[in-house]
């Protein structure tokens, strides 16, 4: 006899014919889902002598959690660091076209502004679900003002910020913030007088800390991950460069200096553009448990080419490459999601599975929030997206929901 | 429309194929067939017994593994899998019900099992008595040996008692199918038709059940005299008539 039968009465999906990413490998296995999670098959078999209500037949596609990106400024015309007085219907545009490109989750990320626009915006942006209506929001990430002048990138100058003394930063913090509810990251430079209590602060207060935008050597940058900093805003970009006798931020990879249990993450835009495939590869090879692909995607990813506004500068774009306008200086990419997972695949040449881990089980295990999103585990949320080999997004789920699917119109 | 099958005569079959997958590829059909024939509505059928006291989720419970190869392949209704629970409250009640559930289905009509390498049928080891019903039994320390690859060879871990189905509950059957193979079973097989019924090697009692198939590969064999093998070789064209045509629900 069953020990025990479940009372709920909710409708049972089984998604059959396809090849699911669980234990780090595609198994053909089928995938099954009830109140938006996902279920153990056999415990439904023998506990509950249940079995599917809906069968979803997957033509044979891959099956891989909901991507998860974690640093996006903005598409489709928004830009999450414009003072708006409607912030959340920029969020919700954006959200729903990020469906398209499998992505579930997101943080949508502020770059350096004065402090009267985060206080406008900030306010205006919480954490919620994904569904129908788009993607989830896990938290805002804000990219700025306490990075360095030297290291800035298309970050407006004169917003930059210090901390005023090692005991006033949560008073800084809350100062340029205003508050720090549906914040899920912060990017920091370790150099800076005083950043150390700010990491620590942050840190116990929920919120991961990242290293970028920043001329600190390796010893300030290991300092910054002893007092919990964890992730590497886009590695390679806006930091020293790699040096034998002193890598700076990227000796992170390999520093034997990281704490028992911890793991330090980094971001990369393979977009092509941002890191030549050559170090993206040497990244990788040296630590390919810590990659977490973003796309930094910036306001005009989505529109054609031609002049738009980011934060408080304007960009040029021309192809795939955006430049501050009247500059060589990037300014953030518009590669998709999806694109930047095939470009990762292809530039390192790696397995399938460790291209979609990159995008969604690294960025999950970064902001501690695997347990529920980035794995097709039992009892996941059931945020996934069907793709064909070739990695191109079929179809996109949010709590077992189909949210999204490619039609035959759909153009890329 | 050619008749594929004799139940109504008393037989006992040796079917010999060539090897491991040949002698599976075999079974199966036989049973496809048969479970055709039998016109499934209602369709009940039983597993064997399974080690007690291991956690259900545990890898090496039948529930695991009977999932992992076998029901979740299948759409059959959760309602109609019966396994005998080794997590039971009262593993006593438990078996007296199981010999219920068999007879309110209406008896078994196929048993389908392999044979330990000390002629043991399901758990009735050496000594099992032969009219016994579905009970608790304790182990033999062949069988755990031969278990213990599953559980990291250490011994420790494997179960020592198990619920099974007892000899006297499957005599009950209408029909007996044994897959055997390997040469690891030779022995086994040898005592299990050459010699006498003997509770010994508990498998023997099937020579006293009116239709008996045991399906085997050469390595199988390799005990049974020339003589046997060649008589039974030489009637599979008989035997192959059970599985040609492969019959299908489509089908009359």
């Amino acid at each position: 006899m069953p020990s025990n039968k479940s009372v709920s009465e909710a409708p049972i999906t089984q998604l059959l014919n396809c090849r699911i990413l669980r234990d780090h490998r595609l198994q053909n296995e089928d995938l099954w889902v009830r109140e938006g999670k996902i279920l153990d098959p056999e415990k439904l078999f023998f506990d509950e002598q249940a079995y599917a209500d809906n069968q979803v037949d997957c033509g044979g596609a891959i099956v891989a959690p909901g991507f998860i990106d974690v640093q996006i400024n903005g598409g489709y015309g928004v830009d999450f660091s414009q003072a708006s007085d409607d912030v959340s219907a920029g969020i919700s545009l954006v959200a729903q076209k990020l469906l398209e490109h499998g992505v579930t989750s997101f943080c949508p990320t502020l770059v350096t502004s004065p402090p009267h626009i985060y206080h406008k915006v900030l306010p205006q942006i919480k954490v919620q679900d994904g569904g129908p209506h788009g993607a989830g929001v896990l938290g805002v990430h804000l990219e700025g003002p306490f990075i360095s002048a030297k290291k800035k990138g298309a970050h407006p100058e004169r917003f930059l910020r210090t901390f005023s003394g090692p005991d006033t930063v949560m008073a800084d913090l809350m100062d340029v913030y205003g508050g720090l509810d549906n914040v899920a990251l912060v990017t920091l430079a370790p150099e800076l007088e005083g950043s150390r209590w700010a990491v620590s602060e942050l840190c116990q207060r929920g919120v991961t800390v990242s290293l970028g935008h920043s001329v600190a050597n390796l010893s300030q940058a290991e300092e910054a991950v002893r007092h919990g900093a964890s992730f590497i805003t886009h590695l390679f970009n806006a930091m020293l460069p790699f040096h034998h006798r002193d890598p700076g931020i990227v000796g992170l990879l390999t520093s034997e200096h990281i704490p028992a249990g911890r793991s330090v993450y980094y971001g990369m835009i393979a977009d092509g553009i941002h890191t030549n495939p050559a170090a993206l590869r040497i990244a990788h090879r040296a630590h390919p448990k810590g990659l977490v692909l973003v796309t930094d995607a910036i306001a005009a990813m989505g529109l054609g080419p031609g002049r738009h506004k980011l934060g408080q500068q304007d960009v040029q774009i021309c192809g795939l490459h955006v430049y501050v306008a009247g500059t060589q200086t990037l300014s953030g990419s518009i590669a998709t999601m999806d694109m930047c997972v095939r470009h990762f695949k292809h530039a390192t040449g790696c397995r399938v599975e460790e291209a979609l881990e990159a995008a969604s089980l690294h960025p999950a295990q970064l902001l501690g929030i695997s347990q529920s999103k980035g794995t097709l585990d039992f009892g996941s949320h059931a945020d996934f997206v069907l793709l064909d080999d070739e990695l191109n997004v079929k179809a996109t789920f949010i709590s077992g929901q189909e949210v999204w699917r490619k039609t035959t119109q759909e153009q890329q | 429309m050619r008749r594929t099958t004799s139940t109504k005569q008393d037989t006992m079959r040796l079917v010999i194929l060539d090897d491991y997958n040949l002698a599976s590829e075999w079974a199966a059909k036989y049973i496809r067939n048969r479970i055709i024939q039998f016109k499934p509505s209602a369709n009940n059928f039983f597993t064997l017994g399974l080690p007690t006291g291991l956690p259900r989720a545990h890898p090496e419970s039948y529930h695991s593994y009977m999932w992992n190869n076998f029901f979740k392949y299948i759409d059959i209704d959760p309602a109609n899998a019966h396994i005998l629970d080794g997590n039971a409250e009262d593993l006593e009640a438990e078996c007296k019900s199981y010999e219920r559930k068999i007879a309110e289905a209406g008896g078994i009509h196929l048993f389908v099992g392999g044979i330990g390498p000390d002629g043991h049928i399901a758990f009735n080891e050496p000594g099992s008595s032969l009219v016994s019903r579905t009970r608790v039994k304790t182990l033999a320390k062949d069988t755990i040996v031969a278990n213990a690859r599953f559980f990291g060879n250490d011994l420790s871990k494997v179960p020592t008692m198990a619920l099974t189905v007892g000899v006297g509950t499957v005599m009950d059957a209408k029909e007996v199918m044994i897959v055997i193979t390997g040469a690891h079973k030779a022995f086994a097989l040898y005592k299990a038709i050459e010699e006498g019924v003997n509770h010994m090697w508990t498998v023997s009692a099937f020579q006293q059940h009116p239709h008996t198939i045991f399906v085997c590969d050469e390595d199988a064999t390799l005990e049974l005299r020339v003589k046997t093998v060649k008589y039974f070789k030489g009637l599979m064209h008989v035997h192959n008539k059970l599985v040609d045509p492969v019959l299908s629900v489509k089908d009359k």
